[in-house]
């Protein structure tokens, strides 16, 4: 047993962060708040990804991705968040394609995938509505069908990047019979059908990523329809199982925690402070068990195992220490984290992007399946009841 | 990276786990509370037949060399048994603390402890210095080709048991190991039992002569020592903490209050799978600091082993109170092994240094970049 990187994982490190430095634009990337990229940056950003071929880079070869061991996926991740680059956007790339892989139609699989891979569709994900949220398979959105079409009528809310995307994947209800779970489906819905409208929702960072998208008497072709007619919430499960590499957010904790120490070391007000610096310390100690614990899972992805169990606690502890780190970055800014929404002079910029951070994190222990829906699927496992 | 085990590991922990299902848990726990210095010999004798008592000694001394990990893997079926044998404190730490040279020096006492003749203590703490082996004011004085040695020893683990005592003392700026005869004359124990099992002594050491030859170790032997012994008692709670994770799971779901299981109710799934996952992560750090405490980049070590040693006296605890809190008062009782776990992994917390002193030590040692 060991936990050195390989000399080629090494090497592959050296490589990502040269062309990541090499690559990654420079100026003005974000919001005024500085922790989100704004759209034109987002995708100047993923094309270039794309043109290197490191898009898709959670694919598996036979669709064009680099045939990375999850090891390199991870690799690749921490030298992206440590260059400061973005996240790429995961609706398309990570929850899409998997899906359409493993249940989309061959017409579906060539069409769709290479536009993703190649950054000509932005998709977006209609899950919650407004009655359902942690109970999802309660959802009413209607597709019913008439002829080679579905009419579908209802809403979806909490989209994020709808007011980007020209695509939406969404599940929908083709069924009020028998279990509620068997009489939904997946349904593939272009943005700019008539009947699609979406408004805005602002968060308490101040921000516009979440949408509310209303569909009225939309029409959508039934080849649109992923898999069969009532398989969407077991494809909806096979998501939640698939791609886990980026699950514990360990690559953004560690560039937040480094950015962290970093401020605290030049800050003349705290940096002689025993509990900021005793803070730290025990922020990074968990960070550690959490990136271990992400390396165990990736391990056993290498090997061709299941994630196992652990997985769904790695999002529980990884969303809890990305809330734990702003927190600390909001405390340790003080007055310098007060200006909202401005850059002012004098104040330390490493804090200026901080409350915007801490008050848009709130939402990783709610998304993403909230972290006491996470408990309680756990639990099933290890009760059994 | 590869965190499989090898071929040979997995034997290895086959057969302690088997060990520890068959032979261990609470009936033999209360046998070996009663037993003389609370080590059953039985025991004592099957461990040194399974060559487990030889595993920290260096080849070249007649020993196994074993990796941390593989003594990690037998601490853990240990724990999971409830095991109070001194399988660290009187066996691991002190073949640790040998230099190579002294080790081939001492084979034949060495040969005696892989045979379960003898067993050995480290005395290195003092009250002042609470968990530092470099706070020593026992001195060292050379007298000829001899040594005086002159002070006190707190809380050395097994030190009761042990025919030779290895006892850090100073001699100017220099700390040293030196191997001490439990019945030298000036040589005084005070002996109790400990909480969660096990016997210590704390040591007045008054003019005691010893060979000059004695010394056996440095303080970086010591030191690396007391980071290898402390990654494989992590790796021992580990193991008790499965277990009451095991143990509070079963309980979960078979104990029934207002006619149905107390596993139904969601306060306790979420509590139960927050222990679930202090045990994953605890497992986590225990598997890279095993790996790391065997790292010739002493800063390395440092901050793998103070950085697990001060996860798991937390998780640990955490595993241990919220144990005893959802078996409710059979959980206070001491007719339920859960109990005992409890105050094994309280001992733990404190043996070796607690969350505190570790959080400290691993500020304190420079981040080491590969």
């Amino acid at each position: 047993m060991n936990f050195e990187y390989s000399a080629a994982d090494q090497a592959f490190r050296d490589e990502v962060r040269q062309w990541m430095q090499d690559n990654l634009p420079k100026g003005p990337r974000g919001t005024s708040a500085g922790f989100r990229a704004d759209k034109e940056f987002q995708f100047i950003w993923e094309k270039k990804l794309a043109e290197k071929g490191w898009l898709t880079f959670g694919w598996p070869k036979e669709y064009g991705g680099p045939g990375w061991t999850a090891t390199q996926r991870d690799i690749f991740e921490t030298e992206r968040a440590r260059a400061g680059a973005p996240g790429t956007s995961p609706f398309g790339l990570m929850m899409l394609a998997p899906v359409l892989m493993k249940f989309g139609s061959a017409e579906q699989k060539e069409y769709y995938l290479p536009r993703i891979a190649k950054v000509e569709d932005i998709w977006c994900q209609g899950y919650s509505e407004p009655g359902s949220g942690s109970d999802l398979a309660s959802l009413k959105m209607q597709a019913l069908r008439q002829g080679d079409k579905y009419i579908v009528n209802g809403q979806k809310i909490w989209t994020t990047q709808a007011h980007w995307a020209n695509m939406i994947f969404c599940l929908v209800r083709t069924s009020n019979e028998g279990a509620k779970q068997k009489g939904i489906s997946f349904l593939l819905i272009d943005m700019k059908s008539k009947g699609v409208e979406v408004r805005p929702i602002v968060t308490i960072d101040g921000h516009h990523h979440l949408n509310e998208v209303f569909f009225t008497d939309v029409e959508v072709p039934v080849k649109n329809l992923v898999g069969e007619e009532g398989q969407g919430w077991s494809i909806a499960k096979y998501l939640l199982t698939h791609e886990r590499t980026g699950i514990a957010s360990v690559a953004d904790n560690k560039a937040q925690l480094a950015k962290l120490k970093d401020v605290l070391s030049r800050d003349p007000g705290l940096k002689d402070d025993p509990h900021a610096k005793r803070r730290v310390t025990e922020l990074e100690v968990d960070l550690m068990a959490l990136e271990y614990t992400n390396l165990r899972m990736l391990s056993r992805m290498d090997q061709g195992e299941s994630p196992g169990p652990g997985s769904s606690s790695l999002k529980v502890k990884g969303t809890e220490l990305q809330q734990a780190i702003t927190e600390a970055h909001v405390e340790f800014g003080a007055h310098d984290a007060m200006p909202w929404h401005v850059k002012v002079e004098g104040v330390e910029p490493a804090y200026q992007s901080a409350t915007g951070r801490y008050n848009y994190l709130r939402a990783a222990t709610i998304y993403g399946g909230s972290n006491e829906i996470q408990k309680n699927v756990l639990a099933k496992i290890l009760i059994g009841l | 990276m590869d965190l499989s085990f090898s071929s040979e590991q997995e034997i290895l922990q086959e057969s302690a786990v088997k060990f520890a299902q068959k032979a261990c848990g609470l009936n033999q726990y209360k046998k070996s509370l009663v037993a003389e210095g609370q080590c059953d010999a039985e025991i004592w004798k099957q461990f040194a037949e399974f060559g487990w008592l030889t595993l920290a000694v260096p080849e070249s001394a007649g020993g196994f060399s074993a990796s941390t990990t593989d003594m990690a893997l037998v601490a853990e079926a240990l724990g999971a048994g409830l095991v109070i044998e001194p399988f660290v404190t009187g066996a691991l730490l002190p073949a640790l603390v040998f230099s190579t040279a002294a080790a081939v020096a001492n084979e034949a006492l060495l040969a005696q402890l892989a045979s379960g003749e003898v067993q050995l203590a480290v005395a290195y703490a003092e009250r002042e210095g609470r968990f530092d082996p470099e706070h020593c004011t026992t001195q060292a004085t050379a007298n000829g080709d001899k040594v005086t040695l002159n002070g006190n020893k707190h809380c050395a683990f097994n030190a009761p048991n042990a025919s030779h005592l290895i006892v850090s003392a100073k001699s100017g700026d220099d700390i040293a190991l030196y191997l001490v005869d439990s019945n030298a004359q000036g040589v005084i124990l005070s002996s109790y039992p400990v909480l969660g099992g096990g016997v210590a002594a704390n040591i007045c050491l008054n003019d005691v002569e010893v060979p000059g030859s004695t010394k056996i170790g440095s303080l970086e032997d010591l030191n690396r020592g007391l980071d290898k012994a402390t990654v494989v008692a992590c790796a021992q709670a580990l193991g008790g903490m499965t277990a009451l994770l095991e143990r509070t799971s079963n309980y979960l779901r078979t104990r029934k209050q207002f006619g149905v299981p107390i596993g139904s109710f969601q306060v306790l799934q979420h509590r139960i799978v927050d222990m679930f996952t202090e045990v994953e992560q605890s497992r986590s750090m225990v598997m890279m600091a095993s790996a790391k405490a065997d790292s010739e980049h002493i800063d390395e070590r440092r901050r793998a082993v103070s950085a697990t040693k001060a996860y798991l006296c937390r998780a640990s605890k955490f595993l241990a109170q919220q144990a005893v809190q959802l078996h409710g008062g059979i959980g206070m009782t001491e007719e339920l092994d859960v109990g005992h776990y409890f105050r094994q992994l309280t001992a733990f917390s404190v043996r070796y240094g607690d969350r505190g002193y570790h959080l400290n030590r691993f500020e304190n040692t420079p981040d080491y970049q590969a």
